[in-house]
């Protein structure tokens, strides 16, 4: 039996059970998405990644589709220790929001999808899975003889639709800036392989403004595989600016298959960032579609991998609209027998004309046993563009080695440095200061090797 | 004791010989000026004695205060107290000249048995230090030597040296590319360097340098040897006659 079909079985028996703690909202999707998966199973296409989401999704795991209470107390699970992010935190423990909802005056609405779905069914139905399943006709672009990576529908997002019942929605209405960033820190725990399918659904709306850090950690209570299923879906309206910043810290028992989908109008203004500091088997997907004319972009990919650690990441961003700027920029350090892959593509449509785009993907080989793919791809249907893309692969400088250990810098102590400094533009373009200086914080002490938990939220066991 | 004793130095790069035999021995206090044609391996010194990988001693010694310098990792002969002044510095992008100076002078000490210094004291040196060969603050703000000029980085090379206070220094072209106010302000630090028991090695082209720093002794390097030596009158003659009357003399 093929993977995906173990899905289906179990959501046509279980169904009932699926709904029932669920909303309407998500139930109502259900059946596109069983037909969906059945029809483009879970194999991935030839684009030279690493992890199969076949392969990941064919283990026997557990659900919580009952909707069990995780027994914990997340005040007892979490002290975050970030302080300027600490005042609106949510806590999702596998895929079940923990903390409460919160709504402000001004109609911000931060918290549970399904208390978010039950309460504003309408705005949630306008927006709930429309990037996620319904990419197959926008992707279906005039694009013959080309490779047709991110064109079809995922497997992945389908089986998401198909089980979700739960997850993280920011709903920010026009003209209002939420000034303080929102962390969400989201933990899977669990005594058995186990999956969690959770959906993050971020809606600005007219000039809103906000900011988002998503946390990703994984207790290790026993030996266990477990797997994240996330799908993000993000709806930006004209001229709202938003921050999305996703941080990794799993184990190397841990997987995750993350679809993140951006819907940008005209003049909106997004950062997005997916930094891996400790991966297992991590798959990446961020489809942005600029969609109004001046819309702006900036994406931004760190990963550090090592021992048999997998990272993939594959982005599509789509100029749909002229005078578009999109800036890409994506790091690897590899160690050990870690691999990777970057599969990175621009895609300017007709008319887009004066669009200015750009992609940088650099990596950084530690050993002779590292793997890593980089594959940048441009391609352009409009006159009157400016675009770029660069992709290398390399060594440490050994001149530069050579030139500080002269200095009485010891040689380990020397790449480090050169390896702190080669993720230094990466970081950088983090829009949270904060989260910028954290972040530095961590990927140095990840290289030194003394990172176990990301200390941003001290996770106690 | 000599500081440094060089005796039957031969090394390659990349399979080519290119020193055949250098015997060099420098005491404390002492100024030895290097010169030679291009490629005649002076650089190739400054690089075995320094640990630079890409180079292979095949046959020879080396004793620097009386250990074997070859066993010696680069940065131990650093913390030794041996020092080069690049010919041509490198470009550290991402590495911030503060934390890159901080690293060394910690590592230097550590292995010295001092305390790391603290910010407040580090900082006070480094404006002391910078201060010395007139290299803006500026620069010392940015990522090691990049987007320096060609002067400023030759000025940066004189003021990690004052940062690390080093027992032999070797400056391998230092003058080369300088106006003449670099080249006095890069003098200048220099000499306040020297005492009693500091030793340099100056690789040249250039006279002014020599008449800034004043060597006690001249070598001429010629096909990977020592072929003569002398006092600063052979560096005069240089100056004047070129190196044609030393090739003649020792292809006789």
């Amino acid at each position: 039996m093929s993977s995906h079909q173990q899905y289906i079985d179990l959501f046509n028996s279980q169904r009932a059970l699926i709904d029932e703690h669920a909303a309407p909202v998500l139930n109502a999707q259900r059946e596109a998405a069983a037909e969906v998966l059945q029809r483009v199973g879970l194999s991935r296409p030839k684009d030279y990644t690493h992890v199969d989401p076949e392969a990941l999704l064919a283990a026997d795991y557990s659900l919580n589709l009952s909707r069990y209470a995780v027994p914990t107390d997340h005040s007892d699970l979490f002290t975050c220790a970030v302080p300027e992010l600490s005042t609106s935190v949510h806590y999702l423990v596998n895929e079940q929001l923990v903390s409460h909802s919160r709504e402000s005056d001004d109609g911000v609405f931060s918290g549970s999808l399904r208390e978010f779905a039950l309460r504003y069914p309408e705005i949630a139905a306008r927006y709930y899975n429309r990037l996620a399943m319904h990419d197959e006709a926008p992707y279906d672009v005039r694009t013959q003889g080309t490779n047709v990576t991110a064109h079809r529908p995922l497997g992945e997002a389908a089986l998401n639709a198909l089980l979700c019942q739960d997850g993280f929605v920011l709903y920010v209405p026009d003209g209002i800036v939420v000034e303080r960033p929102i962390q969400l820190i989201s933990l899977l725990r669990a005594v058995e392989d186990f999956m969690a399918c959770q959906r993050i659904l971020i809606i600005l709306g007219e000039g809103a403004k906000a900011s988002v850090l998503i946390c990703d950690h994984a207790s290790q209570l026993r030996d266990c595989a477990l797997l994240s299923l996330q799908v993000a879906e993000i709806f930006c309206a004209p001229y709202s600016s938003l921050d999305f910043y996703e941080l990794e810290e799993h184990h190397s028992d841990c997987r995750r298959l993350s679809s993140v989908y951006v819907e940008q109008q005209e003049g909106s203004n997004v950062s997005v960032g997916q930094y891996a500091l400790t991966a297992g088997h991590t798959r990446n997907r961020v489809f942005i579609d600029l969609c109004g004319h001046d819309a702006d972009t900036h994406l931004y990919g760190l990963c550090i991998a090592d021992q048999n650690q997998e990272v993939d990441n594959i982005t599509y961003i789509r100029h749909r609209a002229p005078k578009c700027h999109s800036d890409e920029l994506f790091k690897y350090v590899l160690d050990d027998e870690a691999r990777g892959s970057f599969v990175g593509r621009i895609l300017v449509q007709e008319g887009a004309d004066k669009t200015d785009a750009h992609q940088t993907d650099r990596n950084l080989i530690l050993t002779p046993q590292c793997h890593i793919v980089a594959r940048p791809e441009l391609e352009i249907y409009a006159d009157d563009v400016k675009c770029s893309h660069g992709a290398s692969t390399g060594q440490l400088d050994p001149a530069a080695l050579f030139y500080m250990r002269t200095r009485g810098i010891p040689e380990a102590e020397a790449r480090l440095l050169l390896m702190f400094a080669f993720m230094g533009d990466v970081i950088d373009g983090i829009r949270i200061d904060p989260l910028k200086d954290r972040l530095k914080h961590l990927v140095e002490k990840r290289f030194r090797g003394e990172l176990t938990q990301c200390r941003t939220c001290a996770i106690k066991k | 004791m000599s500081l440094l004793e060089i005796h039957n130095l031969h090394a390659s790069a990349a399979g080519k010989e290119i020193l055949r035999g250098i015997d060099l021995t420098i005491n404390p206090g002492e100024v030895h000026a290097v010169m030679g044609p291009n490629g005649a391996g002076k650089s190739t010194l400054s690089a075995i004695l320094t640990g630079n990988p890409q180079y292979e001693v095949t046959q020879g010694e080396i004793l620097y205060k009386g250990r074997n310098l070859l066993e010696m990792k680069p940065e131990e002969r650093a913390w030794e107290g041996l020092f080069l002044s690049f010919q041509y510095p490198v470009e550290i992008p991402g590495v911030s000249m503060v934390n890159f100076m901080r690293t060394a002078v910690n590592a230097q000490r550590e292995y010295r048995g001092l305390p790391a210094l603290t910010a407040t004291e580090f900082l006070r040196m480094m404006r002391e230090k910078r201060a010395v060969v007139q290299l803006d603050n500026k620069l010392a703000n940015r990522s090691v030597n990049e987007g320096f000029s060609g002067g400023e980085k030759k000025r940066n090379e004189i003021f990690q040296m004052a940062m690390l206070e080093p027992t032999l220094s070797i400056l391998d072209e230092t003058d080369s590319g300088l106006d003449v106010d670099a080249l006095r302000i890069v003098s200048e630090g220099v000499n306040r360097l020297k005492s009693a028991e500091r030793s340099s090695i100056v690789i040249t082209h250039y006279q002014k340098l020599l008449e800034y720093v004043q060597p006690q002794f001249v070598h001429i390097v010629y096909r990977g040897r020592i072929v003569k030596s002398g006092g600063p009158e052979l560096g005069d003659r240089i100056f004047a006659e070129g190196f044609d009357w030393v090739k003649q003399e020792f292809e006789g």
